[in-house]
């Protein structure tokens, strides 16, 4: 039974007895839950809080006074004054009988088992000492393939398998992916997929859920087959440095041999309650890569060479110190990482700012939420989600635009389909056919670029209709009048029109908004990367403001942030205009504080945002240094880019690999992976959660964090912090926002969502409750703007772009997995079956994208997940990169670029148009 | 498309008689099987999943469970032979012997005849023990066996008359 987020104090409790113990929990607990409450372990194996009760194994049956025959305690509600005893000796004589029924059908070799010692069938075993040949030797009998053995990832062993459930389940309603199920029967039954495929030919996730719930050790992570029993190894908890969801995951580390085994997560960790997606799962093998730097290089004749420490510092110091005194401060440019701890983004911008003396400091969020960042700001005074993932569950309509969260958040998205299940309903706004639109009520799939038609003219519905919430928008709201008077333009015929899609949609779409009690936005880069992003966003925040779906448990404006730090970047200062905590530099009490903490005088010029740096490198841009990010493959007109790059007197690298920007430095500086150093994240709910060391760092590579000391020092400013806490300590002293935060706070609390201002506070769940950051919430005035490319004659195509499942960003971690490759290793373009027959293109065909800036050559991906009129990219392939595409226009606020639409043509190859690449599953995956 | 649209109308009509849509997937899967030689291909566990909008892994979860449906290719003729205890106690095992014998079709993952005319199967009870031993080809008990009966039975199979039921 699920218990809902809500103040429990809210929902009506039961009180019973169990094992002689009163126990008061609320209604509709399960038994076996209750008891775990009051700290009574019923043994269960096929239970998982997560999963609706199975009930097939028989483990929790109870004695219920009253009640016929035993009871399954996972199953059964408690009820007033019930009485339960979960353990007497006839209890553990019927259980040690189901173990050995059990044991009869389980290849027990536990000497030899990677489970041993995290089994709990062997830990029961034990307890209720059950004999595993009571009912004769369990011989063997699969030796043949299954639907895994293909498979690098998973593996399935159904002579460990109990039959149990809970994989099938699990897949089927958690995950909601549906790949597996029992096949024959009785004894002859197994779990496998739809007709013994291979797993990868599936629905299958690669979620890796059914290792983390499986009981025994049928199902095991086979990359760490044989490499550490869970007794041998140590578990980390620490927090996944993929997508901004903020998964909490226990790494398990074999310390002698310096490397992590394998990832889990266990039910009820804050965030993910134990689920994890692919790249949580099975996207560590980055850290243990090979191809990983290990010592500093230094550009000797042209070439890239092995350098010690001492020469690549003293190298740094002597370049940027001369160009700072030939070019003034300004001339220098530092990149910061989204992928870094705040603590190094925290350094990143004190270098700049106190030792050069400069504010040309960004990380990547100009080229994804800067829009967030500043148009949140405006309309509501604080640029980030409104509420927690927690709170999702409880949303009763969910209004995703321009969001993918099943792919590019898909714990965001686990959650969401938990909403579904719970009843919600969903409005889809996209122009892709994704997970989220199928299952959707109302998908309304509209043109690339042309949202705020469609925002408009849903909002002109909403007045029309008596919709909107004029109680809200008089108390809380400012501005109201122009932007109303702006909505007389867009009428839902027009914006039909412009958006390709049906009128009545739009209508139903605004009226099942404004009326769900409550209702949520959820936003991702659709919204955000286009040349009128900030726009975009500020009426995403109009449409919530109407209709009062704002400042409440489960409601208000969410922006899903794409990096594992892109929050926190942001919220450190790293970026031109603020700094730590968003604080204005041009506010005289506030540089008076830094400066006194700094002991540096605030610099006082604008500083430049990452395009701008591109377009002055080499002109009054001399120097840049670029922590953790690789430029090239993410910034769009790529060939624009390594020519601005090539043009700088001195580039400077701190990277984990010789990325397609690192081989264009002058000194590269090996760092390290979270999984290497403490620091702390935060994620896209505002939640400032621990990273903690769990390997040494290969070679001579060092914690970005120490890296940036020993920069300082070069720099003439030494930094002698000892730790990342020290350092943290620091900026919540600068920070009235992150005052009340600390390492130790965060660990006693797993995690805390600022504002945070003070040493009692708990930290803030959802914002602007009875008041908007800023005081009133502001209307804006919204025009629709169309693209700034729209399609000719000659590129007739909408080419947008996008993140799959499997891959993250420019690929530089998630494709060093195996798993992961073997799943999706080449890039793609999926184009819709009709405007492939018109090109003559089949499905898995090598084809030629073209804009005006480039062409590259990907595999068609032909089905029905986008428009007639669109193709769309990943971008997470450095060698046929879709950012040779994509056009380098940017929003005038943010500057950050329109990846989301240009126009493009698609052509075949010449000669070699049958030639065929990839595996089946791109195929599967895009048109699924 | 493996289901065409006869059957699909022919489903339509099917679902009205039952409170959910899904619950005519076995019968579906019965009229699939013998519209298609006597087994179910991929394909049409793909469609009928469609068709009854359930996810394939369910179709082949069903598909899978009852040994009546068959997810390989079968022979012409699929003769099922009971082996529980009346007939076992009748001779069901000699019977057997003898039907491989003269189909070339043995029981096992792959029961068919190199001709491609028989499959053996061996079945539990089918509720004709007070007449075993017994098998059952195209619906048709046939009991009160011996390899006598059986090898008129397989004539007249050979022969492409139709084999009505016999005690």
């Amino acid at each position: 039974m699920e218990a809902a987020t809500r103040n429990p104090a809210t929902l009506d409790s039961v009180i019973l007895t169990i094992d002689g113990r009163q126990v008061s929990v609320p209604a509709g607990t399960d038994i076996l839950t209750a008891a775990k409450s009051a700290g009574i372990d019923i043994p269960h194996l096929c239970y998982d809080p997560r999963v609706e009760a199975i009930g097939a194994c028989r483990m929790c049956s109870v004695k219920v006074e009253g009640a016929r025959g035993l009871v399954a305690a996972c199953g059964q509600s408690v009820a007033p004054g019930m009485q339960v005893i979960t353990e007497d000796e006839e209890l553990a004589r019927r259980r040690k009988h189901v173990l050995e029924l059990f044991l009869s059908e389980h290849c027990a070799t536990c000497s030899g088992c990677d489970k041993s010692g995290a089994c709990r069938l062997q830990d029961y075993a034990y307890r209720y000492q059950a004999d595993p040949h009571r009912f004769g030797v369990y011989r063997p009998r699969y030796d043949g393939d299954n639907y895994t053995t293909l498979n690098k990832g998973i593996l399935y062993d159904a002579d460990k398998c109990i039959r149990c459930g809970l994989c099938v389940k699990y897949c089927e309603t958690v995950q909601m992916a549906e790949a597996l199920t029992f096949t024959w029967r009785a004894d002859r039954m197994v779990v496998s997929t739809p007709g013994d495929d291979d797993l990868n030919d599936t629905s299958c996730e690669l979620c890796g859920g059914c290792i983390r719930v499986c009981p025994t050790s049928a199902m095991l992570d086979k990359r760490a087959f044989h490499a550490g029993r869970n007794s041998d190894l140590q578990r980390v908890r620490t927090t996944c440095s993929y997508c901004g969801v903020g998964c909490q995951m226990d790494l398990m580390v074999d310390r002698q041999r310096n490397r992590i085994v394998r990832v889990t997560a266990e039910p009820g960790s804050p965030i993910n309650d134990g689920n994890l997606c692919v790249k949580g799962h099975f996207g560590f093998e980055f850290v243990s890569s090979p191809e990983r730097l290990t010592q500093p290089l230094i550009r000797r004749n042209g070439a890239l060479e092995p350098a010690t420490w001492d020469e690549a510092l003293a190298l740094i110091g002597s370049r940027m110190q001369e160009i700072r005194k030939q070019h003034g401060p300004d001339g220098l440019a530092f990149i910061s990482s989204a992928r870094c701890t705040n603590e190094e983004n925290y350094l990143v911008q004190k270098i700049a700012r106190a030792v050069v003396g400069t504010h040309n400091v960004d990380n990547c969020a100009t080229s994804c939420h800067a829009p967030t960042v500043a148009g949140l700001a405006e309309s509501f005074g604080s640029g980030a989600m409104t509420n927690s993932t927690t709170e999702i569950r409880d949303c009763k309509v969910l209004f995703l635009i321009g969001a993918n969260p099943t792919e590019a958040h898909p714990i965001f998205g686990l959650e969401m389909k938990r909403a579904l299940r719970r009843g919600a309903k969903l409005i889809v706004c996209d122009p892709r056919e994704t997970w989220m639109a199928k299952h959707a009520d109302i998908h309304i799939q509209h043109r690339s670029g042309s949202d705020n038609m469609l925002l408009n003219a849903m909002m002109r519905h909403i007045i029309d209709e008596g919709l909107a919430d004029r109680n809200f928008i008089e108390s809380r709201c400012e501005d109201y009048e122009a932007f109303a008077e702006n909505l007389k333009g867009y009428t839902v015929e027009a914006a039909a029109e412009c958006c390709g899609v049906d009128a009545e949609l739009i209508r139903a779409a605004a009226r099942m908004y404004a009326e769900g009690e409550p209702s949520a936005i959820y936003y991702t880069l659709g919204i955000t990367e286009h040349a009128c992003g900030t726009d975009n966003v500020k009426n995403v925040a109009n449409l919530a403001m109407l209709c009062g779906q704002i400042g409440k448990w489960a409601s208000g404006v969410n922006p899903l942030r794409g990096q594992n730090n892109v929050q926190g970047a942001c919220d450190m200062g790293a970026m031109p205009a603020k700094l730590p905590g968003y604080q204005r530099w041009s506010d005289a009490e506030v540089r008076a504080r830094f400066e006194a903490v700094w002991d540096a005088p605030m610099p006082q010029t604008e500083g430049l945002k990452i395009p701008m740096m591109i377009a002055a490198a080499g002109a009054e841009l001399r120097a840049l240094y670029v922590m953790g990010q690789d430029i090239v493959a993410t910034e769009p007109n790529q060939a624009e880019v390594i020519e601005r790059l090539k043009s700088l007197d001195f580039l400077v690298c701190q990277e984990i690999f010789l990325t397609e920007t690192a081989k264009l430095a002058h000194v590269v500086l090996p760092s390290t992976t979270f999984a290497e150093k403490d620091g702390t994240f935060t994620c896209s709910e505002r939640r400032v959660q621990l990273v903690r060391k769990a390997v040494e760092p290969p070679g001579e590579a060092k914690a970005d964090w120490e890296i940036l000391c020993l920069v300082a020092e070069a720099l003439g400013k030494p930094m002698p912090y000892r730790d990342p806490a020290e350092i943290y300590d620091e900026l919540a002293s600068l920070s009235p926002m992150f005052a009340g935060i600390s390492h130790r706070r965060i660990a006693e609390h797993g995690g805390l969502q600022w504002p945070c201002p003070s040493d009692d506070h708990a930290g803030t769940r959802f914002l602007h409750e009875g008041r908007f950051t800023r005081g009133k919430g502001r209307f804006h005035a919204i025009r629709h703007q169309p693209p700034r490319e729209e399609p000719t004659p000659e590129f007739p195509l909408i080419l947008s772009t996008g993140r799959t499942l499997y891959n993250y960003n420019c690929g530089s971690m998630s494709r060093k997995s195996a798993v992961i490759s073997q799943k999706e290793s080449a890039n793609f373009v999926e184009i819709h079956r009709d405007t492939a027959a018109r090109y003559g293109i089949a499905d898995d065909e090598k084809i030629v994208v073209r804009t005006a800036r480039g062409r590259v050559t990907a595999r068609a991906a032909v089905g029905e997940r986008v428009r007639p009129d669109t193709i769309w990219m990943p971008f997470h392939f450095a060698e046929e990169s879709a950012n040779v595409l994509t056009n380098d226009v940017f929003d005038p606020v943010t500057a950050t670029a329109e990846y989301k639409c240009c126009a493009a043509e698609i052509e075949k190859l010449p000669a070699a148009g049958t030639e065929r690449l990839g595996s089946k599953s791109h195929a599967a995956h895009a048109t699924r | 498309m493996a289901l065409s649209d006869a059957l699909r109308a022919e489903f339509e009509e099917l679902c009205t008689h039952y409170p959910e849509r899904r619950a005519g997937l076995i019968p579906a899967l019965h009229r699939c099987q013998d519209e298609n030689g006597g087994w179910l291909t991929p394909e049409i566990l793909e469609d009928l999943a469609d068709f009854f909008g359930l996810a394939p892994v369910d179709v082949y979860g069903v598909a899978s469970f009852y040994p009546m449906f068959r997810l390989r290719p079968v022979g012409e003729h699929v003769i099922s032979v009971c082996h529980n205890i009346s007939c076992a106690l009748r001779g069901a095992e000699a019977l057997l012997e003898h039907i491989c014998e003269r189909t070339g079709a043995r029981p096992g993952l792959d029961g068919t005849s190199p001709d491609g005319r028989f499959t053996v199967l061996r079945v539990e009870c089918q509720g004709a023990c007070a007449n075993a031993p017994m098998v059952e080809v195209h619906g048709e008990y046939h009991e009160d066996l011996d390899p006598a009966k059986v090898d008129r039975l397989l004539a007249e199979l050979q022969s492409g008359a139709p084999a009505r039921g016999a005690r």
